[in-house]
C-alpha cells in the first residue's frame, strides 16, 4: 500500500492515458493507436503537406491539446517557465532521427505500450528495442553526456510552440481550403480514422494537465529503473498498459497475434532496431516525444525544437521511403535506421563533459 | 569534511539527480548545497533521498531551489 500511496498521482496519470486511449480509438482513431505522439505528429506533417502520404493527413488535436493542456496546467501551477539554449540543433536532429526509428517499428512508446495492450506481438520486439536504445543512452549518460545547461529566456519565446498549436487548431476548425489543397484531410485509410474533434481535444487536454503534473515519461520510466532502480515513472506507464489492456477487453478490440496487426508488420530485425534508434535518441533528449510536448508546454524551447525535428522527421522519411507500412519496411529503412544510430552514437561519445 | 555546492540548474534528466547522488556518494563532503531549478528536479532529487535515515535536507524557495543535504553518521 505504501507503494501506491507513494505513486498514486503518476498510476492514476497511467490509468487515465490508458484508458482514454482505448476509447479514443472506440469513438474513431486508427486500432491499436488510440494515442501515437509518433504518427499523430507524422499526420500533422501529411497535413500541412510536409509528406504526401494520402493516408497519413490530419490535424491530430490530441497533440494539440497535449501542449496546450501542459501550458494550461503550468500556468494555474506557477510552473510556466520560458528557458531554452542547450544545444537546440542537437536536439532537432535527436527528433528527426527519433522519428525514423518510430515510423519504421510504426509508434513511439506509447503505442508500443497500446499496441501490447492490443495484442500485437510484435510490440514486444519493438520495448526489447526501445530498452536496448535507453540502455545504450545510460552508458553514455555514466560517462557524462551532456548537451549543456539551458538558461531563462524570454516569456513570448516560451509561449511559441502553445501558439503553433492555437494556430493548427484554427487550421483543424475551420480547414481553409486553399488552392493548393492544403491543409491536406486523408479521405481514406488511417489518416481519416479519428474520433470527433471536441472528444479527441478535451480528453487529450486533461491528459496534458495530468502529464505536466506527474512528468509522466515513457522513456524516464525505463531509465530511471535501469540507472537509478527507481519505479516511480514505471508504476504509471504499467498502469497504462494495464488499463488500455483491460478496456481493450471490454470493448472487443483485444486481438493477440503477430501477423496481420493493425498499422504494424512483423520485420522483427527492424522492429528491433528502429525503436533502438528511438529509445537511444530519446534517452540522449531526456524525455520520450510525448514528454517532450508537455515540456514544450511549460515553455522549454529546446523540447519544442525537439517536436519540430520529430514533424519534419515525418515528412523527410515518408518523402525518402523511410518510413514503414504494414506492408513492411521500406527501401530506405535501414540505411536511415543505420545512419540515425550513427548520429546518436557520436553525439553520445563526443557531447560529454570530462567528468574527474 | 565539507560543503559542496552543486549548481545543477538548467540540465535534462536525468543529471541533476544522477550529480546528486554522485555528490552524496562522494566521502570528502557531508554536506551538500544543491541548486536546481525546476520543481520537477526537486521532486527526482527527494525521491532519491526520501527513504535514507542517514541524510536530512531541507528546500529553500527563492527563485530557485536550494536543496541542503545533510549526511547523518550512524
Amino acid at each position: 500500500m505504501s507503494f501506491f500511496k507513494a505513486h498514486w498521482k503518476i498510476i492514476v496519470c497511467g490509468t487515465f492515458i490508458g484508458s482514454v486511449a482505448a476509447l479514443l480509438q472506440k469513438y474513431g482513431n486508427p486500432p491499436n493507436m488510440g494515442i501515437c505522439v509518433a504518427c499523430f505528429e507524422r499526420d500533422i506533417a501529411g497535413a500541412l503537406g510536409f509528406h504526401r502520404v494520402a493516408v497519413a493527413q490530419y490535424i491530430r488535436p490530441e497533440i494539440l491539446a497535449f501542449v496546450l493542456g501542459s501550458f494550461a496546467s503550468s500556468l494555474i501551477f506557477k510552473e510556466f517557465r520560458a528557458r531554452g539554449g542547450s544545444l537546440p540543433l542537437v536536439r532537432f536532429f535527436l527528433g528527426f532521427f527519433a522519428m525514423f526509428g518510430a515510423l519504421v517499428f510504426l509508434g513511439c512508446p506509447w503505442r508500443a505500450m497500446l499496441r501490447l495492450a492490443g495484442g500485437d506481438g510484435n510490440a514486444i520486439i519493438g520495448i526489447a528495442g526501445l530498452i536496448f536504445g535507453i540502455y545504450i543512452g545510460i552508458l553514455f549518460i555514466k560517462k557524462g553526456y551532456t548537451l549543456g545547461r539551458n538558461y531563462p529566456a524570454y516569456r513570448l519565446s516560451g509561449l511559441l510552440v502553445s501558439l503553433m498549436m492555437l494556430g493548427l487548431l484554427f487550421l483543424l476548425i475551420f480547414k481553409p481550403s486553399l488552392p493548393t489543397g492544403a491543409p491536406f484531410f486523408s479521405e481514406k485509410g488511417p489518416g481519416s480514422q479519428h474520433a470527433a474533434i471536441v472528444v479527441s481535444f478535451i480528453a487529450a487536454f486533461f491528459i496534458g494537465i495530468f502529464a505536466q503534473r506527474t512528468r509522466f515519461c515513457t522513456m524516464g520510466s525505463i531509465r530511471d529503473i535501469i540507472l537509478l532502480k527507481d519505479f516511480h515513472l514505471a508504476s504509471g506507464v504499467m498502469s497504462l498498459l494495464v488499463f488500455a489492456f483491460l478496456a481493450n477487453i471490454v470493448f472487443g478490440q483485444f486481438h493477440p497475434g503477430f501477423a496481420n496487426q493493425p498499422i504494424a508488420h512483423s520485420n522483427h530485425l527492424w522492429n528491433f532496431l528502429g525503436m533502438t534508434l528511438a529509445g537511444l535518441a530519446y534517452a540522449l533528449a531526456g524525455g520520450c516525444p510525448g514528454r517532450q510536448l508537455f515540456l514544450a508546454g511549460e515553455g522549454d524551447i529546446d523540447a519544442g525544437v525537439f517536436v519540430l525535428g520529430m514533424i519534419v522527421g515525418a515528412g523527410f522519411a515518408h518523402n525518402f521511403s523511410i518510413a514503414a507500412s504494414p506492408a513492411g519496411i521500406a527501401p530506405w529503412s535501414s540505411y536511415a535506421v543505420i545512419t540515425g544510430l550513427l548520429f546518436c552514437i557520436a553525439t553520445g561519445l563526443f557531447m560529454k563533459k570530462h567528468i574527474a | 569534511m565539507g560543503t559542496k555546492t552543486l549548481d545543477l540548474r538548467g540540465l535534462s534528466c536525468p543529471q541533476p539527480v544522477l550529480e546528486t547522488k554522485q555528490a552524496i556518494e562522494d566521502p570528502l563532503f557531508d554536506e551538500l548545497a544543491i541548486l536546481v531549478d525546476t520543481k520537477t528536479s526537486v521532486e527526482n532529487i527527494q525521491r532519491l533521498v526520501s527513504d535514507r535515515k542517514d541524510i536530512r535536507y531541507t528546500i529553500e524557495e527563492q527563485d530557485d531551489f536550494t536543496i541542503n543535504l545533510m549526511k547523518i553518521k550512524g
